[in-house]
């Protein structure tokens, strides 16, 4: 059934581009070629789509900001948005974008499969691709791309930073530790990247269980769980997965340690304080005590009611740092861009030290967090419901101490 | 012993496939619609529990957003529906496949796409321990919800003048016309209790579930499943097929597969459909024939 559903779903999507497509475009390439075009591509739909609404706002608002205070070299950007539905759909698109529409760049997704397939369009074609949301290792190694940057962190960099934690609280060497992964590209690799620093520290691994992407109860795995008595239990798990985790999680009452190495601020939002429990790593959040982020989070408070979360800061700030480049290079010709970021052009990211794109895989180096939850006694708003670690690495430490190595995830760009 | 939790557990989790295929097999029975558009009232049932659970609470949002999700399956079927009855299968399968997909944007228009929260309330948090199994109070609150609307139904089906006009007209609508009956009201309140029931799944699902536009789409298969397995229109036959699905995923888990135990049960379906094409208690529908 599940088949036909998504049969007549895609034959419907694409109908109705088509007839966009005839109707709408054509007119409005030839009117405004004096536009910088940007391409944004994020899942919509689907389990990820709950994020990817964080990232279309926060790109609107990038490119609002930047056109208000007269765009890049004097010329506007135009965003074109679509819902990149499925690492097939993703591809077809982009290619459609940059054939069709002449977009300058790529940005966005979420989905580490999707991101894979844009990836291929974006290398052949010479078209920037900037990828906000996909985390797996394998994009940044052997999938890695001269046109593809990251400012996503990578599992390597969630995994180190909240291994940290975990190390600082005890609860890594000789601890029995149970896993739950998302079956999926993401969850493959993260679970990889997992057990890497499981054994390089000395944990004790008791089990890991495999969870379908459209699987919501968990009650059969919350009773494994009681049952091995871990020491710490970790989540690989993607999208509303991580809802219906935590939710259940907290209704079996379980009381071993919770830990995540893959995480959107939006999942545990939406589990609500009373049932948000353990420690989690993240590239941003909206308690960051920086000027910028402050201003950040108040401005688009103020447009959406609701304030940013990681997925946002990524969609924004890509937008904004390829504004950057293309105003520092006063150009818009991707091998031009691509030159500038590999020379380790800086970029401010509303956290205290500035971050560079590594020449070596292309990925962000830049700080990143760990949060707590939050006794549910101590929260006093639906947001605001963890405490923050300093910004990891500390200061006096190479940004790149949480990334991956060369032997770990060895990246080979043509 | 964790293969007999893992086994109880799944009869548990049956009630929850059950609360959800139920409706979706009466409105099948009397219209001969298969209504795609089931998941969708689910999902509205949920996010109205918030919105309604808002200002009246947990139990406000249990008695009022079933029947305010009813009320609104009334107007479908009496706007859209009832222009189907007589009409080709596959034209209704396109109206409700696309009530659904409009109701899913319409979610994400009004709610956002982000998940909403929503949580079991503080007097219905809590386990309770069986010897070495552990069950939460709130499930166990389901399971008596699911066999509440199982013996309500059945009550109204079997043992009312309503119930007799409805099993005639799932059999030979045309000879209750004969007989002066008009269908129509009983169309209508068939739509309310199958449409309402999806609202009920929605908002007792909705504190242990993420709260999302497409949460409707995440749950439709499973139940199409459970009704196809049961046999179209048999009402024990879902009954029964809803306990065989949850305690398939239950085997499949115990069984340390976890990562196939929702193809377990399309596999299950496969092998029903090659033994028995009609579902386990599939009954002859004379128009269908």
């Amino acid at each position: 059934m599940s088949a036909i559903i998504d049969t007549r779903r895609r034959t419907m999507l694409a109908g109705a581009t088509a007839a966009a497509a005839t109707l709408g475009f054509p007119a409005l390439s030839r009117a405004q070629s004096d536009v910088i075009r940007i391409g944004h591509l994020t899942p919509r739909t689907g389990f990820l789509g709950p994020l990817g609404e964080f990232a279309v706002q926060a790109a609107d608002m990038a490119v609002a900001e930047i056109n208000a205070a007269g765009g890049i070299n004097g010329r506007k950007i135009e965003l074109l948005k679509e819902d990149s539905v499925n690492p097939q759909t993703a591809s077809t698109k982009a290619e459609r974008m940059i054939e069709r529409d002449k977009v300058a760049c790529i940005i966005g997704e979420i989905s580490s499969a999707s991101a894979l397939t844009i990836s291929q369009v974006a290398e052949r074609t010479s078209t920037l691709f900037i990828n906000t949301g996909a985390n797996s290792d394998e994009l940044r190694g052997k999938g890695c791309k001269k046109f593809m940057f990251h400012i996503e962190s990578q599992n390597s960099m969630y995994v180190k930073t909240c291994g940290r934690s975990l190390m600082a609280q005890g609860l890594v060497k000789g601890k029995k530790w149970f896993s739950l992964t998302a079956d999926y590209a993401f969850g493959h690799d993260l679970l990889k990247v997992s057990k890497r620093f499981m054994a390089a520290n000395g944990g004790d691994f008791s089990a890991d269980k495999l969870v379908p992407t459209d699987a919501t109860d968990f009650s059969g795995l919350l009773l494994e769980i009681r049952r091995a008595k871990p020491d710490l239990v970790i989540s690989n798990l993607a999208g509303n997965q991580v809802t219906n985790f935590l939710k259940q999680y907290s209704e079996f009452g379980l009381t071993f340690p919770v830990a995540g190495f893959g995480f959107d601020m939006a999942l545990a939002w939406a589990a609500g304080a009373s049932n948000f429990l353990g420690t989690w790593p993240v590239v941003w959040h909206h308690l960051i005590n920086t000027a910028e982020t402050r201003k950040f989070v108040a401005a688009f408070t103020k447009l959406y009611g609701r304030p940013p979360e990681n997925q946002a800061w990524g969609d924004y700030n890509a937008i904004k740092l390829t504004a950057q480049a293309m105003a520092e290079t006063k150009s818009t010709d991707s091998i031009k861009l691509v030159e500038h970021f590999e020379k380790g052009a800086k970029f401010g990211l509303m956290k205290t030290r500035e971050g560079y794109f590594r020449k070596a895989d292309h990925q962000m180096m830049h700080e990143m967090y760990t949060v707590q939850a939050l006794p549910a006694k101590d929260v006093k708003n639906k947001y605001d419901i963890f405490k923050s670690s300093a910004p990891v690495p500390a200061a006096n430490e190479s940004l790149e101490v949480i990334a991956s190595t060369a032997e770990e995830n060895e990246c080979k760009m043509a | 012993m964790l293969f007999v939790q893992h086994l109880l557990n799944g009869l548990l989790a049956g009630a929850y496939y059950l609360l959800i295929a139920l409706g979706l097999s009466l409105i099948f029975s009397l219209g001969g619609i298969v209504n795609l558009a089931h998941g969708a009232f689910y999902a509205i049932g949920a996010y109205l529990a918030i919105s309604i659970g808002g200002s009246l609470g947990f139990t406000g949002a249990v008695l009022l957003s079933p029947i305010a999700v009813g009320l609104l399956g009334v107007a479908v079927e009496r706007l859209l529906f009832r222009r189907f009855y007589k009409a080709d299968p596959s034209l209704s399968l396109l109206l409700t496949f696309g009530l659904a997909m409009v109701a899913e944007q319409a979610l994400r228009m009004i709610y956002g796409a982000p998940p909403l929260t929503w949580s079991i309330p503080p007097e219905l948090r809590g386990q309770v321990f069986i010897g070495d199994f552990v069950y939460p109070r709130y499930r166990l609150l389901i399971l008596a919800v699911a066999v509440a609307c199982v013996a309500a139904l059945w009550f109204l089906l079997q043992r009312t003048p309503f119930g007799r006009v409805v099993r005639a007209g799932v059999q030979n609508p045309d000879m209750v016309g004969a007989l002066g009956i008009s269908l129509e009201p009983y169309m209508a309140a068939i739509a309310f209790l199958g449409i309402g029931l999806a609202g009920l799944a929605g908002v007792m699902m909705a504190p242990i579930f993420a709260i999302h536009p497409a949460m409707g789409a995440e749950i439709i298969t499973s139940a199409f499943v459970v009704v196809v397995i049961g046999g179209l229109g048999s009402f024990w036959g879902v009954v029964l097929a809803a306990l065989v699905v949850g305690v398939t995923k239950g085997v499949v888990t115990a069984a340390d597969y976890p990562q196939y135990s929702e193809a377990a049960i399309y596999l299950l379906m496969l092998l029903v459909l090659l033994v028995r094409p009609r579902g386990l208690f599939g009954e002859r529908i004379q128009r269908f024939e």
